[in-house]
């Protein structure tokens, strides 16, 4: 049974650093907290507890300050937007120009991007103030940080666990109130996953939702941006800050973007809602807290009016098999660009190929390698139908068992991880284990659809998370649900017991 | 050895060209860097995209599409309605994303013929597939101040828009392929793809050649010959290629499958290190970017482009204005020329004023091109300026020569009539400077005017002509020898 409320963590309190951003934006145009005290307040934060839980690869304090200075004239002039001067965490494969970005791999070590991302650029532009860079397993490869070529980022909840990956930096930054919000890439469950561990929102959008450009890639047509936050209307606004096409991107949607913190106002009356349930993602090896929180959950939405539809989604079982042949694949080509010639590590020898073999050798991480060689093997000739294509067609069949299921239902609820947060070290011998931690998540990656994880709970007092699917640019349902939901409970309000 | 001729009975070559033109677009394939790169310093015509920085976006250059489709329906070529973009995964110092981004199974064009002319003989040839992809950076190789050999990468051309034509192995001579290349330029010149300069690499072939015994039914060992920079560079490589691959035939040795490169100073091909030969480029859908709908209004737009061909354009000009085949050929090798040549002459009727004008482009135009070294397409003169010289021509206000001295000598956009009366070399229709002339040329010449007094009538053409000469050129022939005869007449009586 999930751990009663008041045993975990400790309620949130008036710190600028428990607070979430709508808050915040509320304080700050009030007048009643300025950019700077909220900015010192979370890099004070980042001092005191960043040295043991290692969220961040760089601390962006310098343009920090310049970035809050610049957010207190713009509030003062009446000009603030919704993220004027609120401390966000950047994942470190979004490229920024005022700091190195690295994606933790030794091949980009002191990497300057002379570019910013197109989420980057929007932020900015939001008057957003950026914190640092935040830690993920190398390239965004893995489930836990602990493939960062630097180190492990700690889960807030429990020093001794992982916090998730590949986005565990952001995760555990919000989660632990070094950051009011993040952004991270959502592969295989990327956000969800480390949100989902470390008890925060994490929502991966729609694939075209967000633009790519900037993201160093790892699979080009499952990659997806999103928020961090620590509450869904949070989420919701820093979705509506990056969403929208960009001309930068041709995979990027023209789809209006709605106004995703409108579509939360009102009340937490779900009824006319139909949402499903699959049995497929009742797996062995589901722990018994997960599943208890999670099917808590299910009935506080019925409870709140929602009809609870059982539907099938029977190619969910190939999801792993075929993402892991898909995904490296894609990072097979879009790694081979770090070759030591333009940018990054370079170990110069006698021959070029020499030079090639030491400097990614070097360079690259045994995960990283790892998939290179599964997806370099996948595309190979005389392999390419038996794996890339047949792996394409299950796809196709993936996103059809969406295609009908909601045909019958508004949103599908489900586990986001099989498991709470597993001891640092616990999984890193066996990589299949590792890859089935993502089981639950991969599935909308292949599908194209969005996912949005909302804790749920505590199990062994570590956080369970809820992942609520959508039909495709339908954020705005799943904002919704997940708002009436945490509305209903009270889990967001919790936070980490930390000094 | 039985000699070459001999030979061509007993062998027959067969060679297949792939080739690779870069379009003329303003901007890049996949991002809006600047495609003109020829003289710019290294890496400045460059952003993230064409250097494949990390996290860096392609976009397609619809333009770049356009031109494909353009040479597509220009070589009669079928376009299927769906198309999408590979990554052909290699890698190398010049190709910054270490793929390029080509198509693969699902090219643009697909089938299709060529027409061209060779030996005197209408010809086609078969067309496999069009289709687009990006071109590579540059190495530099340079000794460094030190004496260390270094490669320096410049990626200006990184990226810039490349279309694949790869033809069917329908070519039987190395003076067909040649004329099949020359052909196949000038219809990317026509419809304004490419420049189609094999000099400045905008216009590159790769040929596929085997020879096997007439009669075989299987086709010989297949060679790939590169390194061909120039029209006769192929023509003389696939020489090279033809004769060699007889000899071994005929040693009983076999040919084998492989890469050759052509060394021009040489006159050989040699074997190329093979290990793109061994090369899997692993090629799979480009996720970056969506798969191309290419619907029948995008079709439809691209079609209205397509201007008459020369294969066309060719045999209607020489049929309309009664030209030779070699002068319609001559005319038409370039579609600016012939623009001029029809614009300036107007809708076929007169075929004698027509053949002025062919003769006024082909020869003073041209020849007065090459003098200042303008580009083919560019003539000394627009249509404008020939039509004004071709009517004061006609109408006897220019002699031909006071023209051709008159030419050289016409600024931009100047009227040739304007520019000769500033030069002052309008024909004279002062009747009294004719009268002058000639009186001045009747004293000087005793003799002549006694020998056409004399009955030798033929002695007035020297008159003629020193009287012309006397009028540097202005007095109209006919104006002189009426002058002249009335004079001789006159005097005599
Ligand atoms: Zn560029």
């Amino acid at each position: 049974m999930a751990t009663a409320l008041d045993a975990v963590g400790r309620p949130a309190t008036d710190a600028p650093t428990d607070l979430s951003a709508a808050e915040l934006r509320r304080r700050l145009d009030a007048r009643e907290l300025s950019a700077a005290e909220v900015t010192e307040a979370y890099l004070a934060r980042i001092a005191a507890l960043d040295p043991d839980l290692r969220c961040y690869i760089t601390v962006m304090a310098d343009v920090a300050r310049a970035q809050a200075a610049a957010a207190d004239d713009r509030i003062a002039r009446g000009e603030a937007g919704p993220l004027t001067g609120i401390p966000v965490a950047l994942k470190d494969n979004l490229c920024t120009t005022d700091a190195d970005t690295t994606a933790a791999s030794n091949i980009l070590r002191g990497f300057r991007s002379p570019y910013d991302a197109t989420v980057v650029t929007r932020l900015r532009g939001g008057g957003a103030v950026f914190l640092g860079k935040a830690n993920t397993d190398e390239f965004a490869m893995g489930s836990s940080t602990e493939n960062s070529a630097f180190f492990t980022t700690r889960n807030p909840w429990h020093t001794g666990r992982v916090p998730g990956g590949s986005s565990g930096g952001p995760a555990a930054a919000v989660a632990a109130g070094e950051a009011a919000l993040g952004l991270g890439s959502d592969t295989g469950g990327s956000i969800r996953q480390p949100a989902g561990f470390c008890g925060v929102v994490g929502l991966k959008p729609t694939y075209g939702r967000v633009s790519r450009y900037g993201l160093l890639a790892f699979a080009s047509s499952l990659d997806q941006i999103g928020p961090f936050a620590r509450t869904v209307a949070d989420a919701a606004l820093l979705l509506g800050a990056i969403a929208g096409q960009d001309p930068m991107d041709a995979t990027s949607a023209p789809e209006p973007v709605p106004d995703f913190a409108a579509a939360l106002a009102g009340d937490a009356d779900l009824r006319g809602v139909r949402i499903g349930v699959a049995a497929e993602y009742d797996v062995d090896g589901m722990e018994a807290g997960v599943k208890a929180a999670v099917d808590a959950a299910v009935g506080r939405l019925a409870d709140l009016g929602a009809e609870i539809v059982p539907v099938r989604l029977p190619h969910t079982k190939y999801a792993l098999a075929t993402y892991y042949i898909t995904a490296p694949a894609e990072a097979s080509a879009n790694l081979s660009r770090y070759d030591g010639v333009k940018y990054g590590l370079s170990v110069e020898s006698e021959t070029l190929r020499e030079t090639y073999e030491r400097t990614r050798g070097e360079g690259f991480g045994a995960e990283v390698k790892r998939r290179i060689m599964l997806g370099t093997y996948a595309l190979s000739s005389g392999y390419y139908d038996a794996y890339y294509v047949k792996a394409q067609k299950v796809r196709t069949l993936i996103k059809r068992d969406f295609d009908q299921a909601f045909a019958r239902v508004d949103a599908i609820v489900a586990p986001t991880s099989p498991t709470v947060a597993f001891p640092i070290g616990a999984r890193t011998d066996d990589p299949y284990q590792m890859y089935l931690s993502d089981v639950f998540t991969i599935p909308a990656n292949m599908a194209g659809i969005p996912g949005l994880a909302v804790p749920c709970g505590f199990a062994d007092g570590l956080p369970v998370s809820l992942q609520i699917l959508g039909k495709p640019f339908d954020e705005a349902t799943i904002l919704r649900l997940g708002h009436a939901y945490e509305q209903s409970e009270g889990w967001t309000d919790r936070r980490p017991d930390l000094p | 050895m039985p000699a070459p001729n001999d030979l061509l009975s007993v062998f027959e070559t067969v060679i297949g060209l792939e080739v690779h033109a870069q379009l003329l677009t303003k901007s890049k394939m996949y991002c809006g860097c600047s495609a003109a790169y020829a003289d710019a310093e290294p890496n400045t015509h460059v952003c993230p995209v064409c250097l494949g920085l990390p996290g860096a976006l392609p976009v397609l250059n619809r333009a770049a599409i356009e031109y494909c489709l353009l040479t597509g329906l220009a070589l009669d070529a079928e376009i299927p309605p769906a198309c999408k973009l590979d990554r052909k995964n290699y890698v190398y110092p010049d190709l910054p994303k270490g793929y390029q981004i080509s198509q693969y199974d699902l090219p643009l064009c697909v089938g299709g013929w060529l027409r061209f002319s060779s030996g005197g003989e209408e010809r086609r040839a078969g067309i496999t597939r069009v289709h687009v992809e990006e071109d590579t950076g540059r190495l530099v190789h340079r000794v460094d101040p030190g004496g260390a050999e270094e490669s320096l990468v410049d990626l200006n051309r990184s990226g810039v828009p490349l279309m694949e034509i790869v033809g069917e192995p329908d070519l039987r001579s190395p003076e067909e392929a040649r004329d099949y290349l020359i052909a196949l330029r000038q219809v990317l010149r026509y419809i304004g793809a490419s420049t189609g300069s094999m000099e400045d690499g905008a216009f590159r072939c790769d040929a596929n050649v085997s020879v096997r015994r007439i009669g075989d039914p299987e086709f010989g060992a297949k060679v790939e010959i590169k390194n061909m920079n120039s029209f006769r560079a192929v023509e003389r490589a696939l020489r090279f290629e033809q004769e060699r691959q007889q000899a071994a035939l005929l040693a009983g040795e076999t040919v084998a499958q492989e890469t050759r490169g052509w060394i021009e100073d040489r006159g050989i091909t040699v074997p190329q290190r093979t290990k793109e030969q061994a090369h899997d480029y692993r090629y799979f859908p480009e996720p970056d970017l969506p798969p191309l709908a290419v619907d029948e209004s995008m079709v439809a737009g691209v079609r209205a482009r397509l201007p008459e061909l020369p294969a066309t354009r060719r045999s209607r000009i020489a049929a309309d204005y009664g030209l030779g085949p070699n002068e319609a050929a001559l005319l038409t090798e370039e579609r600016a020329v012939a623009d001029v040549f029809e614009a300036a002459v107007g809708p076929p009727g007169d075929a004698a004023s027509a053949r002025v004008a062919a003769n006024w482009i082909m020869n003073d135009l041209v020849g007065l091109q090459r003098q200042r070294g303008l580009p083919p397409e560019t003539l000394p003169l627009d249509a404008d300026q020939l039509r004004d010289l071709l009517a004061a021509l006609a109408a006897g206000e220019l002699t031909a020569r006071a023209a051709k001295e008159v030419l050289p000598q016409i600024t931009r956009g100047e009227r040739p009539r304007d520019a000769a009366r500033r030069l002052n070399l309008l024909s004279l229709d002062d009747d009294a400077a004719v009268r002058a002339a000639v009186d001045e040329t009747v004293a000087a010449f005793p003799a002549a005017v006694a020998d056409y007094r004399g009955g030798k009538t033929a002695a007035i053409g020297r008159l003629i002509g020193e009287t012309i000469k006397r009028t540097g050129g202005r007095a109209r022939p006919e104006t002189v020898r009426a002058v002249m005869e009335d004079v001789l007449r006159k005097d005599n009586g």
